[in-house]
């Protein structure tokens, strides 16, 4: 049986990094010139990875679906990007960063992979202002700090409500530049389709051309996926629609581990759902919290009629508003973490104090905001973001609180890697959102950024050196191995049996069917019956997707169809790994919420004594069942305790 | 609401394309425009019909992949937003929407509304970046910048890439992508080292790439989804003027 080893290296935490890297093997730069390495994604980990190594002299291949690097999912994040800077002079410092981190994601993180990502997050803002970057200023000319949910401090670095877009530009101009110096071969509109093992290493992939429906081989010494979270699994989420867990399921079906699958980040602040044609959620940056207040009506008869409209919510007094987050945690208010403060609200409309036509929504409401501060100053910060609700709800925010709801939007669950992002595949890598690493069972905001950048400019340029070095005798691979002629022919296999299923049923049934399975089931709270259901409703959906299904039009042509069946029939297995992962976790921690286990005030109700590790899960064949391995998590820094915001 | 749509149907890039009418029945005013089409595309696949493919991604206006022309006009008739922030409160029931993609030569169509858009990548590869590598940089708050300067560079980083400039102007001229670019590193103390280069070369590779003149008409400034603004064009020529006279004798 394989052993999980997380490659630790000695020594006090502080050190840990800097030990590593000193004693580390190098690959020569004549050498690296002989090396090959496939960066699957251009979000912020894989743009910042395949420009870090193109510029180390690698030769760089990168994918993207999108028609350009610039367009990937990281572009929509808003909020901003932690590091420990300090420049606040507000008490913030590494180890702050690390502790909160971890406690953060409610001590289901390693602790090594925690401290260096804090560690490094100050060089991630040096390096993103040198590339120019247009980070928010004071008007001394120095950079603005903001609060998110989680911290006491103001520890984030935002480019107004448009972070992610210009962290991602920033990565891309960096990937520009390596194209033009020709270290790095781009391939736009390009979906990954199986990942090739030769002698148990990865050693290339099956991409798919989406304009001509080609379907491509690609060798390499190493392959790094930077695909992105699988939050798509739930239908209904914030993710951009080409977000999938495709490429990262592939390498599970491989051999890679999948870490945490279950662990789903459900976004407090969402624009409620409005009707069952809709395609995505929306996302109202959580930097809201910083300013906006959220509440519900304390009587049920005050939220029945703002519901049928005989009341607006301006009308209803101070007096009769129950500012639950304020009330229910007064330390931090409406900054507790994000799982507390979805699972808050979902409480309260359970409970009947639920606002808007359908009920599933609670007020984030500006207006002492305004009158403290002024409109302009509001305006400054969340502009783009009022107009953006104005747009889709047709409400002035300034005038009227918004109504908002969570709704699923990142996972921390993804590939089980090691110290060195390595998975249990040697020779690929797992970057960004697409592995497990940092987040544990609850990521803070801000971190996401971060994490990205840090894994591909900081991480990833070492660590993957290390591996490199004892493979520069390998010469180059060809693809005409019998491994990737036989990866290839699934690939066409694959596409060939949706294509002819030709039921009467859409893509698009399955995978709504399939969300709200998800939702119901494997949501915002959790048990024991609900997830066993969910299991025997997902195998049922998976089989009729198998006989049902109506694909339209051919492989080989533009066919947004086949590109969504491909992702779909992938989500119908990870989802039912999901619920398994959450069946066995009889416990309650970050996003993960098991009824069974709450306190008697309904918090989340840890369980360190059997439950402190990463769930690794391995796959078995098609229709066997995954196996379960543990990798213990030890805290040496940090005093586990029980979480409290109050 | 029901609405006739009179859609742009072109198999691929080398097929001939047309008009098609088609109807949809019961659309939400609070749908989406490409949720819209999405219910469109639903019944052609229940009907075994090819669905109109059209780029799309983020569907929250920051990602650029949505385009079309709708009614004549780069990303429908509601100012500062792109296609897939626009609702459907924005049509009367009983409307005929026609629904073209980006019509210009340097974006040519891939199939349906889908256009080929990567002359835009390589106009940054030409020089859309500070030549700094990873690591070895200094501290973040070592250069102060003015708040006025930084302010004003995000105003131009704030393009999304979409093409709407191009789309907008009668000869399909990258102007106001190109200025975006160039007057952000030209307001910021990182990029001015190598301003003369970028603008140069920037310049050079958009005018290789099929990208017409600007002659001030400024239609990019007015169908912009992020409202950037055409005195980008005015620091670009700046910009492009100094870089003329002290380039360097070939
Ligand atoms: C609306 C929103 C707002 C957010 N705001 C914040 C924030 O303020 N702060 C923060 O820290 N985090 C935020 N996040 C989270 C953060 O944006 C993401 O976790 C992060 O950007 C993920 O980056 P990534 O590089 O891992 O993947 P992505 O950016 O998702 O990139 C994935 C890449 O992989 C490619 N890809 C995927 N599958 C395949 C395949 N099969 N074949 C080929 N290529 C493939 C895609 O084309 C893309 O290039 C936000 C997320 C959302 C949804
Ligand atoms: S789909 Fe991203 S901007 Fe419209």
């Amino acid at each position: 049986m394989v052993k999980l080893d997380a490659k630790i290296p000695h020594g006090p935490i502080a050190e840990k990094w800097t030990n590593y890297k000193a004693h580390q093997n190098l690959v020569n730069p004549a050498n690296k010139r002989k090396l090959d390495i496939i960066v699957v994604g251009t979000g912020l980990a894989g743009a910042s990875a395949a420009a870090s190594l193109g510029e180390l002299g690698f030769n760089v291949k990168v994918f993207c679906i999108q028609d350009s690097p610039r367009r990937a999912h990281s572009i929509a994040a808003q909020g901003g990007i932690n590091a420990a800077k300090n420049y606040p002079n507000d008490g913030d410092s590494i180890y702050r960063l690390f502790y909160d981190t971890v406690k953060g994601g409610d001590y289901r993180a390693r602790e090594a992979n925690v401290y260096r990502l804090a560690e490094v997050s100050n060089s991630i803002i040096d390096q993103c202002v040198a590339q120019g970057v247009p980070f928010a200023r004071e008007y001394g000319g120095l950079l603005d700090n903001r609060s998110f949910g989680g911290a006491q401090v103001s520890r984030t670095f935002y480019a107004r409500g448009q972070t992610g877009q210009q962290l991602l530009l920033g990565a891309y101009s960096a990937l520009s530049k390596e194209v033009a110096n020709g270290s790095v071969k781009l391939y736009t509109r390009s979906e990954m389709m199986d990942l090739v093992i030769i002698d148990g290493r990865a050693r290339g992939v099956i991409m798919r051309d989406v304009i001509s429906g080609k379907i491509e081989r690609h060798a390499a010494h190493a392959v790094v996926l930077a695909t992105g979270g699988y939050g798509n699994v739930f239908f209904l989420s914030t993710n951009a629609m080409a977000s999938n867990g495709s490429a990262i399921w592939k390498a599970f079906r491989k051999g890679a581990f999948f870490g945490n699958p279950c662990f789903t980040q459900i976004h407090p602040t969402c624009i409620p759902v409005h009707g069952d044609y809709q395609s995505k959620l929306t996302l109202m940056s959580e930097s809201l919290r910083n300013d906006g207040r959220i509440w519900v009506p304390k009587s049920p008869e005050d939220a029945e009629k703002i519901r049928k409209g005989q009341m607006k919510p301006t009308q209803l007094p101070e007096q009769a508003r129950d500012y639950y987050l304020e009330r229910r945690y007064p330390a931090f208010g409406n900054l507790v973490p994000r799982d507390v403060a979805s699972r808050a609200a979902k409480e309260r409309c359970d409970a009947g104090f639920g606002v808007g036509k359908t009920g599933l929504a609670v007020y984030l409401d500006f207006a002492d905001a305004i009158k403290r501060l002024g409109k302009h100053v509001i305006e400054a910060r969340y502009g783009n973001l009022f107009q953006m609700y104005e747009k889709i709800n047709d409400e002035n925010p300034y005038e009227t609180p918004m109504m908002i709801y969570p709704a699923v939007h990142y996972t921390m669950g993804g590939i089980w890697v090691d110290y060195e992002l390595q998975t249990t595949i040697p020779g690929l890598f797992a970057a960004g959102e697409a592995n497990f690493s940092d987040h544990g069972a609850n990521r803070l905001g801000a971190s996401a950024l971060m994490q990205g950048l840090s894994d591909g400019y900081f991480v990833l340029p070492y660590t993957m050196q290390n591996y490199l070095a004892d493979q520069i005798g390998v010469a180059r691979f060809k693809t005409e191995a019998p491994e990737f002629e036989q990866a290839e022919k699934e690939t066409r296999d694959r596409i060939q049996k949706l294509l002819s299923v030709n039921g009467n049923h859409t893509v698009d049934s399955y995978h709504r069917k399939l969300g709200l399975i998800m939702w119901d089931n494997v949501g915002m709270g959790r048990n024991k019956a609900g997830l066993e259901k969910a299991i025997a409703l997902i195998q049922e959906l998976r089989a009729d997707f198998w006989k049902n299904v109506k694909v339209t039009g051919t492989n080989d042509q533009v066919n947004p169809e086949l590109e969504k069946a491909l992702r779909v029939a992938d989500f119908l297995e990870l989802g039912e790994l999901m619920a398994r992962d959450a069946l066995v976790r009889e416990e309650s921690c970050g996003g993960h919420f098991r009824e069974e286990h709450q306190t008697p005030d309904g918090e989340a109700l840890r369980n360190d004594k059997d439950f402190n590790f990463v769930s690794a899960w391995e796959y078995t064949g098609a229709d066997k069942e995954p196996v379960l391995h543990k990798e213990p998590l030890v805290f040496e820094y940090i005093e586990v305790k029980q979480r409290n915001y109050k | 609401m029901d609405l006739t749509l009179k859609i742009w149907r072109q198999a691929s890039a080398t097929a001939k394309g047309k008009f098609v009418n088609y109807k949809v029945q019961d659309i939400s005013a609070e749908a989406s425009f490409l949720e819209m089409l999405d219910l469109l595309n639903e019944s052609l696949v229940q009907k075994g019909e090819e669905p109109v493919a059209f780029d799309h991604d983020c569907r929250e206006g920051i990602c650029g992949a949505c385009s079309l022309y709708i009614n004549g006009r780069p990303h429908g008739p509601d100012r500062g937003i792109t296609t897939c922030q626009m609702h459907m409160r924005n049509f009367k029931h009983g409307e005929t929407i026609v629904i073209e993609p980006w019509r210009a030569k340097p974006f040519p169509v891939i199939k349906d509304l889908m256009v080929d858009r990567s002359a835009f990548d390589e106009i940054m590869q030409a020089g859309g970046y500070v030549s700094v590598r990873t690591g070895g940089v200094p501290d973040a708050n070592a250069i102060p910048i003015s708040k006025r300067n930084a302010d004003l560079a995000m105003d131009a980083a704030a393009c999304i890439g979409c093409g709407a400039c191009v789309a907008a102007c009668k000869n399909a001229s990258a102007m106001l992508f190109v200025s975006a670019k160039v007057s952000q590193f030209a307001l910021l103390p990182q990029g001015k080292l190598e301003a003369n280069e970028r603008v140069r070369k920037m310049v050079a590779r958009m005018d290789e790439l099929g990208f017409g003149n600007c002659t001030n008409t400024y239609a990019c400034e007015a169908e912009c989804p992020k409202e950037i603004s055409a005195a980008n064009i005015a620091r670009m020529n700046r910009e492009f003027l100094v870089a003329k006279i002290t380039a360097p004798k070939e």
